[in-house]
């Protein structure tokens, strides 16, 4: 379509007067399709800079003066990949804290050698013959690295304690960072009164390993969210806007103000809420309302976001939602549903509510203990110190973040992005899943049934002819031609297309437009288009197919001790027949969004954990309401924003892998807790009776943090019968939408 | 013991040289892409010029 497209809200103007701009690339999958594509567009003039990310599919682009960001798209169409710009404002913020807990972990890894070089000359000295001098230098020199580098590396865990004590709660950041501090503070003491222990090491080392697991967990929910962000940029939302003359010019949906009118030809996604100004037409409605029959629309009605338009082109008027829309409904529900969650509590949250002020009392208790047993205040202080820098939960802040790391890395093969640090605890506890019908347990794009008798070459010639139509039904048709589209072949809104063949007249269409009537052993589910070449008919059903694995899935969950059910927005009949295939028994059809929470309701009061599986933006409440939720790639973008883990492609395996790698990961957050509880059952009696010495600290802790993340590693063994990470990446035919005007 | 007035400052630079690369290096942007990394030096590119 030779037509103006507007992408200037995603270009950055830099002070030079050079313009940037980012797209997500579609189809990279080789090393020569770098240089392929870097060359590419510096071919194009004005282009000073083009650099591929391999590791996130993402093109950076600068060129000077007026360069033209569609040209590049074009280019880089012609090139063989799918582009899109998108806006990364939100992912900037996330990038510079990745290089700021780098620089920190850099920084504490470089104290943390020194001191400990320093640290094992000392231990080594005074079991032989290292003058006290000597030893006051090292610990000199030691406090020297330790103090400005802890001050440097400590600050993502000072400042996260500092916020939890100002809303008076505490998390695991307050005990390390008061156990950082004490071991420093105490450490120069005893520098400055030339005694002969000294904690430096210990400080900067748990550091280290603290920062290098805070790095892992941040870096893991970054690369699932850059996938997340290429597929929602490479749907490429447009809308034809209608500018002050009322030519149509493509804009990025992004770029949609209120007010603004939009053309959406026949066939096409309609980009925003609005009302229609001129034209009728019938739209599909299935993901906002999970109805498959198309609603019919005239002058006045309001469609919304995401819903496909039929056979009539329509100009609407772009509306931000008014009072007593679906739209609106759903944000209050959704609004009611999330106040509804925040009553979980993570159980890292929960250990160290618990864990804090055990430690505290026992360091104090210890303290007194010692001198009401006749030592020295110092002696009192020093083993009080011993005993919060001993249980300084090391190994116990680990326990948790290792194991979200390797098992998020692990689904993440398995096709599942995560959007909730928290995902796995909850998903761990599900004992109910609750199945959206349209979109989720079938696929996104309907499948094609024929009949017994069908002739294959009237079924190759439809999908020719399909090729020519712009309707919707048609294009999942299409999808299965071979060879090129018919010359001459014209359009006849809301009845089919028409062309003509070895001389006779074929058609394409509605029953009535072909003149021809439906076989008796047709799916009742499905509905029906009709070919007609002279005299010889065919009638082809186009049915919503279940994604190819559901039937095992749905009969794996089961096996595992999982209730199953069925919540639809969709008719009674084809929600029935879907039931009766996968064997669930419980399933409720005609559901509107408020009828779904409330029936996650009533299963959360029977005391049910409720897994929530869809894709529609009627299913984006009861997503937000249930315990945890997952949502297909395909499914729209509010629903995806209130869903805990998007899963990729056309299977439903992903859900399986997703409970699954959770019941693993809890499990082995349970075994780690139990690990570092263990471990300070040892340590904590050595330390209260005095006997750690900096020696002993630093064994002990790097012992702990080591077996703690060793056992992490086992959630990342990948179950029985996972998916490829091939089968995997591969893209779901609905993000092709994009297809649609190109 | 005055050999440790040359080593100790000798160990501290070369540490200290360390992290000023690895800062460096995370300035560059060298780990923004760690795969493409592993993939360009796989082209001949530079060589044909």
């Amino acid at each position: 379509m030779a037509q103006a497209v507007d992408y200037s809200i995603f270009v950055a103007t830099e002070a030079d007067g050079r313009s940037q701009m980012s797209l997500a690339v579609d189809g990279i999958d080789c090393a020569a399709c770098i240089s392929d594509i870097e060359h590419g567009v510096m071919a194009l003039p004005g282009v000073v800079r083009a650099r591929l990310n391999y590791s996130t599919h993402r093109l950076t682009v600068e060129w000077d003066g007026a360069g033209e960001p569609a040209a590049l798209v074009g280019r880089l169409e012609t090139l063989g990949y799918r582009a899109h710009p998108f806006a990364g404002r939100a992912e900037e913020a996330e990038a510079k804290r990745a290089q700021w807990l780098l620089r920190c972990l850099g920084v504490a890894g470089f104290a943390m050698m020194n001191v400990m070089l320093l640290s094992v000359s000392v231990w080594a000295g005074n079991v032989t013959d290292i003058t006290p001098e000597t030893r006051d230098l090292f610990h000199w020199l030691s406090a020297l690295i330790a103090l400005p580098a802890a001050a440097y590396a400590g600050q993502p865990f000072f400042q996260s304690a500092l916020r939890a004590l100002r809303t008076r709660s505490l998390n695991m950041d307050v005990p390390i960072s008061l156990g950082v501090i004490l071991a420093l503070g105490m450490s120069l003491v005893e520098t400055i009164l030339h005694r002969e222990h000294a904690f430096f090491d210990s400080a900067v080392m748990l550091l280290f390993f603290l920062l290098a697991g805070r790095y892992l967990d941040h870096e893991a929910r970054r690369r699932t969210r850059a996938v997340a962000g290429n597929l929602a940029a490479l749907r490429g939302e447009m809308a034809q806007r209608l500018d002050a003359s009322g030519s149509p010019v493509w804009v990025p949906v992004q770029a949609l103000q209120t007010g603004d009118r939009i053309l959406v030809a026949a066939g096409e996604r309609i980009g925003a809420d609005g009302v229609v100004e001129v034209g009728s037409s019938a739209v599909d409605e299935a993901l906002i309302t999970g109805e498959t029959l198309p609603r019919a629309v005239v002058a006045g009605d309001t469609l919304y976001a995401g819903s496909l338009n039929g056979a009539g082109a329509l100009t609407l008027r772009v509306t931000a939602g008014g009072e007593g829309t679906l739209i609106d409904d759903v944000q209050r529900l959704l609004d009611g549903a999330l106040s509804q969650r925040a009553g979980y509590v993570r159980l890292a949250d929960r250990v160290a509510r618990l864990y804090a002020p055990v430690v505290h009392l026992t360091a104090f208790i210890s303290a007194i203990g010692w001198l009401l047993l006749g030592a020295s205040a110092h002696d009192a202080v020093m083993i009080a110190v011993a005993v919060l820098i001993i249980t300084c939960p090391c190994a116990l802040a680990l326990a948790v973040p290792a194991v979200q790391v390797v098992a998020t890395g692990r689904l993440f093969r398995a096709g599942l992005l995560v959007n909730a640090g928290d995902m796995l605890e909850r998903m761990a506890g599900v004992d109910t899943v609750v199945f959206d019908k349209t979109g989720t347990l079938t696929l996104p794009e309907p499948e094609l049934r024929l009949t017994a008798d069908a002739d294959p070459d009237l079924v190759a010639l439809a999908a020719r002819l399909a090729l020519s139509s712009r309707h919707p039904l048609a294009a999942a048709l299409a999808r299965h031609a071979v060879g090129p589209a018919l010359d001459g072949v014209e359009e006849m809104p809301g009845a089919g297309v028409r062309g003509t063949l070895e001389g006779q007249e074929v058609r394409l269409g509605s029953l009535a437009f072909c003149d021809a009537v439906l076989p008796p052993d047709m799916a009742p589910t499905a509905t029906p288009i009709a070919l007609r070449w002279g005299t010889r008919t065919l009638v082809i059903g186009l049915d919503q197919a279940l994604r190819p694995d559901a039937v095992q899935v749905v009969a794996d969950l089961k096996a595992r001790g999982l209730d199953v059910r069925i919540l639809s927005g969709d008719r009674e009949g084809p929600v029935a027949a879907v039931a009766r295939t996968l064997g669930i028994a419980h399933y409720g059809a005609g559901l509107r969004p408020a009828d779904k929470i409330a029936a996650l309701e009533r299963l959360k009061a029977e005391g049910h954990m409720v897994l929530m599986v869809g894709d529609g933006l009627n299913d984006a409440p009861a997503l937000a309401a249930a315990r945890v939720s997952l949502s297909p790639a395909s499914g729209v973008a509010v629903t995806q924003a209130q869903a805990d883990a998007v899963f990729l492609g056309q299977r439903l395996a992903p859900v399986r892998a997703a409970i699954d790698g959770a019941r693993t990961a809890a499990r082995l957050m349970r075994q780690n807790l139990g690990l570092a509880v263990a471990y300070n059952f040892i340590a904590v009696p050595l330390a209260v009776s005095g006997h750690v010495t900096p020696l002993v600290a630093a064994l002990a802790m790097s012992g702990s943090s080591i077996l703690v993340t060793l056992n992490a590693l086992r959630a990342g063994r990948p179950a029985r019968g996972e998916r490829t990470a091939a089968e995997a990446k591969a893209p779901s035919p609905a993000l092709s939408t994009a297809e649609a005007h190109s | 013991m005055t050999i440790l007035l040359y080593l100790v400052p000798a160990a501290l630079g070369l540490g200290f040289a360390g992290l000023l690369a690895f800062l460096w290096s995370l300035k560059s942007g060298q780990y923004e892409d760690l795969d493409g990394a592993a993939v360009r030096i796989l082209s001949d590119e530079d060589l044909k010029k």
